[in-house]
């Protein structure tokens, strides 16, 4: 039942993020602050781990590639199709849930415990659309981050591949172009817009419907993460099963 | 003025408001006052339009709450000031961007004119020198200064507080109950204080609701509250040694 009610209440949440929008001399700044602190913020740890985690898939691709009548392009097609339909989009943004959304929840649940979010309601101002819009809106810029961690995951690959010595430039550059549908890079940020919307709305609700204190913070984050996690797990599911069966 | 009648709330099974009723005057200080779990916070928030009341009017200068469209409404809002038991200062923005903030929502006034009327109410609480700095970076009385400056930027009708004086020490809580009196004077709001705080009742409670499970026991003002037998307020005020004694002075110096 409490389920029930909190999909209702995360619903209702949505369509009273549109009413009585904020001005926009003020939305203008909150999203840009929202870019700063959601999407600029995340670059160095996208980046980062992309240009890795590229890097070790295809390391084990290559290991695991020990017949000769395989072609050695297979590694960096194999890195491609990981990274571009799975890893980029779907297992970035689980860790985007981690990161993203527990400043989220954070946030929006440090401003309830301290009765800032009454303070908004009491000026008679929709406190929804001051607090959530301007994230939805910065994390439109979501698909942006998940191409650069694309790049960035190929990029790794060819450098773990051509100096660990598992196959030549050639013969990656050659596999990342094999094959090439250009609809699974269409399919990818079909899944981060979708993913993006969640990111910005369900660690929201985490932190607008907290009750409670400090410790009460910690734990919306920690719901939140979870949350965030299973629906995109799941919404993954359906959204592959949709768009490329 | 804000009139009440008949205010019922209950959560669940817990009928907290019983049916309440009463006057709060404008250009005057007027205190709700009793035990913590009494319903005042609730009183207060329904007050505010925080939670909806499930019976009773509430009116304000002669405009009931609940008939008005959503467009009055939010006009009214504007015209309310609030400030919180903790201040409810935002923590991203500097004490001056605090103050603008109303400004900044309802008006479209230019930059300079915005900072030189909330450098203005600044003043007005006494903080000359705070504006660049963050809440977290001021103590509890400045905070409740600039909270107190927020709430009048926008010159609102009403002014209500929650507990202003909580946290403090007796002599800035002093400080901070004189200044809203000044300014319900000086302005003629209708400001409405929810307190338990004993010294804030005699310094300065124009009118006083005292509430009691629910219900509002007695009302009065800081002269009457001395001299009433209504066992239940006495029971509340005169609960210290020091104050028993105060009103046995003063009864007997008025006899």
């Amino acid at each position: 039942m409490t389920y029930l009610h909190n999909i209702g209440t995360y619903f209702l949440m949505i369509v009273e993020m549109f009413r009585k929008p904020t001005k926009w001399s003020v939305m203008r700044n909150l999203i840009l602050k929202d870019i700063d602190d959601l999407i600029i913020g995340s670059l160095g740890i996208v980046a980062f781990l992309s240009f890795f985690v590229g890097g070790v898939v295809t390391i084990q691709t290559a290991l695991n590639i020990d017949n000769p009548l395989i072609p050695k392009y297979l590694v960096g097609f194999a890195t491609r199709q990981s990274i571009v339909l799975e890893f980029a989009p779907t297992f970035m943004s689980i860790i985007m849930a981690g990161k993203v959304g527990s400043f989220i929840t954070s946030s929006i649940g440090s401003m309830r415990v301290t009765e800032q979010i009454d303070a908004l309601e009491v000026m008679g101002i929709n406190s929804l659309n001051y607090l959530v819009f301007p994230k939805l809106m910065a994390m439109l810029l979501y698909p942006f981050v998940i191409s650069i961690a694309m790049f960035l995951g190929i990029i790794g690959g060819l450098v773990a591949c051509v100096y660990g010595g598992f196959s030549t430039l050639t013969d990656y550059i050659t596999g990342i172009q094999e094959g090439f549908i250009s609809f699974h890079i269409i399919y990818a940020f079909i899944k981060t817009f979708v993913f993006a919307f969640i990111l910005a709305t369900i660690p929201s609700f985490h932190g607008f419907y907290m009750r409670g204190g400090a410790l009460e913070v910690g734990k919306a984050s920690t719901t939140s993460f979870v949350w965030t996690s299973v629906v995109i797990i799941v919404v993954n599911y359906f959204l592959t099963d949709m768009l490329l069966s | 003025m804000i009139e009440v009648k008949d205010i019922h709330k209950s959560f669940g099974d817990a009928h907290i408001l019983k049916g309440i009723s009463t006057t709060f005057e404008t250009g005057k200080t007027n205190l709700i006052i009793g035990q913590s779990g009494s319903g005042k916070t609730v009183f207060l928030k329904c007050l505010l339009g925080l939670f909806e009341k499930d019976k009773g009017t509430i009116s304000y200068d002669g405009n009931i709450y609940s008939e008005l469209t959503d467009d009055q409404k939010r006009d009214l809002r504007a015209d309310m000031g609030m400030v919180f038991q903790g201040s409810a200062l935002f923590d991203s923005m500097t004490i001056l961007e605090n103050v603008m903030f109303p400004l900044r929502m309802f008006t479209n006034q230019p930059k300079s004119e915005m900072e030189e009327r909330a450098d203005f109410v600044l003043k007005r609480v006494n903080l000359v020198d705070a504006h660049n700095k963050y809440p977290a970076e001021a103590s509890g009385g400045m905070q409740k200064r600039v909270a107190i400056a927020r709430a009048i930027v926008n010159k609102p009708k009403f002014l209500f507080c929650d507990e202003p004086n909580s946290g403090l020490d007796p002599k800035t809580a002093i400080v901070i109950d004189n200044l809203i009196q000044e300014i319900t004077d000086e302005y003629q709001i209708t400001t409405v204080i929810n307190s338990h705080d004993m010294n804030s009742v005699m310094e300065i409670g124009e009118k006083i609701v005292f509430l009691k499970d629910g219900l509002k026991a007695w009302e009065g003002s800081k002269e009457t509250i001395f001299k009433t037998d209504n066992k239940v307020v006495t029971d509340f005020v005169y609960s210290s040694n020091l104050f028993k004694k105060v009103r046995k002075m003063y009864i007997e110096e008025n006899q």
